[in-house]
């Protein structure tokens, strides 16, 4: 017996893990920063390389890719620019709640479609019946009501049986597609697209579309903000988040905090449809939020339920999408190449957040220590 | 007409049965692969680039190539492909305990990039003439069907007349399951999945359990979206037309149980659900678009029954999705 022991003797691992205590804020954000700057200029790297265009060159046409050539008073692109975040935002914005209260809400690109037929349903029955005004609302409450009845779905059957959100939410996306592509079906003649609808809540044409979205989500964002950091709810969300335990110990309802939750997020996602239907393309298809609602669930996570750390990550990210594709384009090469340096930019991002977490120890600090 | 719809209802079912299975095995070490419809479409590119290569080397004729090597290069190189797909996966959530979803969505954005980009720019990039990939010779090795196959009448259509990945498809699926129920690995496995704390008691290697069962299950989710290119889709790379395969896939681990021999069933009847509304007569192309949601709604219903029911032998593995650090308790 006592042989076997020493034979069992394993050597000590060359390194271990420690989890850390707190980072001071300002490290954390630093290493963040820094992944994200190290991964850019790898990416901007790799596509110097695959263009053979010089690194400088390749930085100087995803600027100009995606803000144009502002010096010279044109600012389309710029306000394309920001309505694009602003669009990402408001879906990030809406499973910030969520994800705070470690909901996995995927189902972003669902609820917004779902929003956006309630929007284009106002927006092709009621089409001259109503003065805008009233329009307007209407399409408001339509397209909030179905994202979030869309939203709430999930959250009643994961409330009362624990029903599995993620598999859930995701599953909702596809059938809310496959509504959308019947209703564009009926609506377009069997053509596949819906002529674009003159009523909405923003003109299709001019430069006010793109200040009606932006203010919209900017307004979100502070709501967002406010409700999460000051407001009872914000307390309950954090709590239930942390521990459903302590939750029920303190006396939160958590049953009604999920559902109340997820109403508002499907609710936020809803407007994201609406800004998407009735502000910007007046129309609907299968692909209008695009992708978007899974960048989001993406983007909420790196803001780390701050709405404005995921207005940052968002800005940053959209450019480095737009910019990418624009790079790839220049050289007729085909633009999915955006979603690799993104896909990559945010590998990164989401590895190095091991090292704000967890503290690696190398053997042989202690070595005296041996038997 | 019948045995069209049940061949055609096979062929589709496949990558979805090749994407289960791998998925099966992932979460049975308790990771939740969101990067499955990326890892499948990384498989469908590096067969691609793979046999594209081999062609381009054969100087695009039929005499010089070897049957063999046409069917092992791709072969081979979509495994290493979605294996290395596996790896960034596993040391992101396994080693360094990210986020397994926000990591799986990342890696399905990356890799649904990486396929489209290299399909359309893969004949720019190998110095080509032509704007799209067609490997319709390595694509005619990979469909080649068993011989004997027309002269069994609907015998032969329905049982031996599909390409050989289909039945490699059902071989790996009874493989998967047999290892998983009646085999130490497989016990070891469904232990790290449902507690790794006690597993790590009982001596088992979690970490290796988990790498091995994600690159595992990567190498087979990539077969899936091989053979959805070569034997579907005739060696023809169109961007995007994989679509939403891999997360049927992952809808259909939910029906099948998280059972591969379920999964084998659920992919033939997924892949009829798919296609049901091209066969179902006076039905409009509206009534189609809603029939092709039923595949979710039924994944839907299985989901919420299971956790009503909460009969032990259907649920998810209990540690899905959450990370396992051994320090916290």
């Amino acid at each position: 017996m006592a042989e076997k022991t020493v034979t069992k003797l394993h050597r000590e691992p060359l390194f271990h893990i420690v989890k850390r205590d707190d980072m001071v804020w300002w490290k954390a954000w630093g290493i963040r920063a820094i992944t994200i700057v190290v991964s850019i200029f790898v990416m901007v790297f790799i596509s110097s390389l695959l263009t053979g265009k010089g690194m400088i060159q390749t930085f100087e046409i995803m600027y100009r890719g995606v803000f144009g050539r502002i010096e010279t008073g044109s600012f389309k692109m710029l306000f394309k620019y920001f309505e694009e975040v602003a669009i990402l935002l408001c879906l990030a914005l809406a499973l910030t709640p969520a994800f705070k209260m470690k909901f996995w809400n995927c189902g972003a690109e669902g609820q917004a479609l779902m929003g956006g037929l309630g929007a284009m349903v106002c927006m092709i029955e009621l089409e001259g019946k109503l003065p805008l005004a009233v329009l307007i609302p209407i399409i408001a409450v339509v397209s909030i009501i179905c994202g979030a009845v869309w939203g709430v779905i999930p959250a009643i059957f994961k409330a009362f049986f624990d029903t599995n959100e993620t598999l859930f939410t995701l599953m909702m996306n596809y059938i809310a597609t496959q509504i959308i592509a019947y209703y564009v079906y009926i609506k377009g003649g069997g053509s596949n697209v819906i002529q674009p609808v003159e009523a909405g809540i923003a003109p299709s044409t001019g430069n006010a579309h793109y200040f009606i979205n932006a203010g919209i989500v900017a307004v979100l964002t502070l709501v967002v903000y406010i409700y999460l950091k000051y407001s009872k709810h914000g307390y309950e969300i954090s709590v239930v988040g942390e521990s459903q335990n302590t939750a029920r110990y303190i006396g939160i309802n958590v049953k009604k905090v999920i559902i109340r939750t997820m109403l508002i997020s499907g609710a936020v996602c809803g407007i994201a449809g609406m800004l998407i239907v009735s502000g910007i393309d007046h129309s609907i298809r299968t692909a209008s939020v695009g992708g978007q609602g899974f960048t989001a669930i993406m983007m909420a996570w790196l803001g780390q339920c701050n709405p404005f750390i995921t207005l940052i990550m968002t800005a940053i990210i959209v450019f480095l999408n737009t910019g990418a594709g624009k790079v790839a384009d220049s050289c007729h090469l085909n633009s999915a190449f955006a979603d690799i340096f993104v896909g990559i930019v945010i590998l990164c991002v989401v590895g190095c957040e091991f090292f704000i977490k967890y503290s690696v120890k190398i053997r042989g600090a202690r070595k005296g220590n041996k038997e | 007409m019948i045995i069209q719809f049940i061949c055609r209802a096979i062929l589709l079912g496949v990558p979805l049965l090749f994407g289960s299975v791998g998925e099966i095995v992932t979460e049975k070490s308790g990771h939740l692969n969101l990067g499955i419809p990326g890892v499948m479409y990384v498989g469908a590119i590096s067969g691609i680039i793979g046999s594209f290569f081999y062609e381009q080397a054969c100087g695009n004729d039929i005499a010089k190539m070897n049957a063999l090597l046409a069917v092992l290069i791709p072969l081979l190189c979509a495994i290493v492909g979605s294996v290395i797909m596996g790896l960034i996966y596993s040391f992101l959530t396994v080693t360094l305990r990210a986020n397994q979803n926000v990591t799986g969505l990342a890696l399905t954005t990356f890799g649904i990039g990486l396929g489209n980009f290299f399909g359309g720019s893969l004949t720019k990039l190998g110095g080509g003439e032509a704007t799209f990939i067609a490997l319709t010779k390595t694509s005619g090795f990979f469909s080649t069907k068993l011989p004997f196959a027309d002269k069994l009448g609907w015998f032969g259509d329905i049982f031996l007349s599909h390409d050989f990945l289909t039945y490699l498809a059902i071989i790996v699926a009874v493989i998967v399951g047999f290892v998983l129920n009646r085999t130490r690995v497989g016990l070891n496995l469904r232990a790290v999945g449902e507690s790794p704390a006690t597993a790590d008691a009982a001596g088992i290697n979690v970490t290796r359990y988990k790498y091995f069962a994600t690159c595992i299950g990567s190498a087979i989710a990539g077969l899936g979206g091989l053979q959805y290119v070569m034997a579907y889709a005739n060696g023809v790379w169109t961007n995007n037309a994989f679509g939403d395969r891999g997360w049927m896939a992952i809808a259909l681990v939910i029906f099948a149980l998280w059972k591969p021999s379920v999964a084998i069933v659920g992919s033939f009847l997924f892949g009829a659900l798919c296609n049901a509304n091209n066969y179902i007569q006076g039905l409009g192309t509206a009534t189609q678009e809603l029939f092709k949601m039923l595949p979710y709604v039924v994944t839907i219903i299985v989901l919420v029954v299971i956790s009503m029911r909460k009969r032990r032998e259907f649920q998810p593995p209990a540690h899905l999705g959450l990370p396992y650090f051994r320090e916290e308790r």
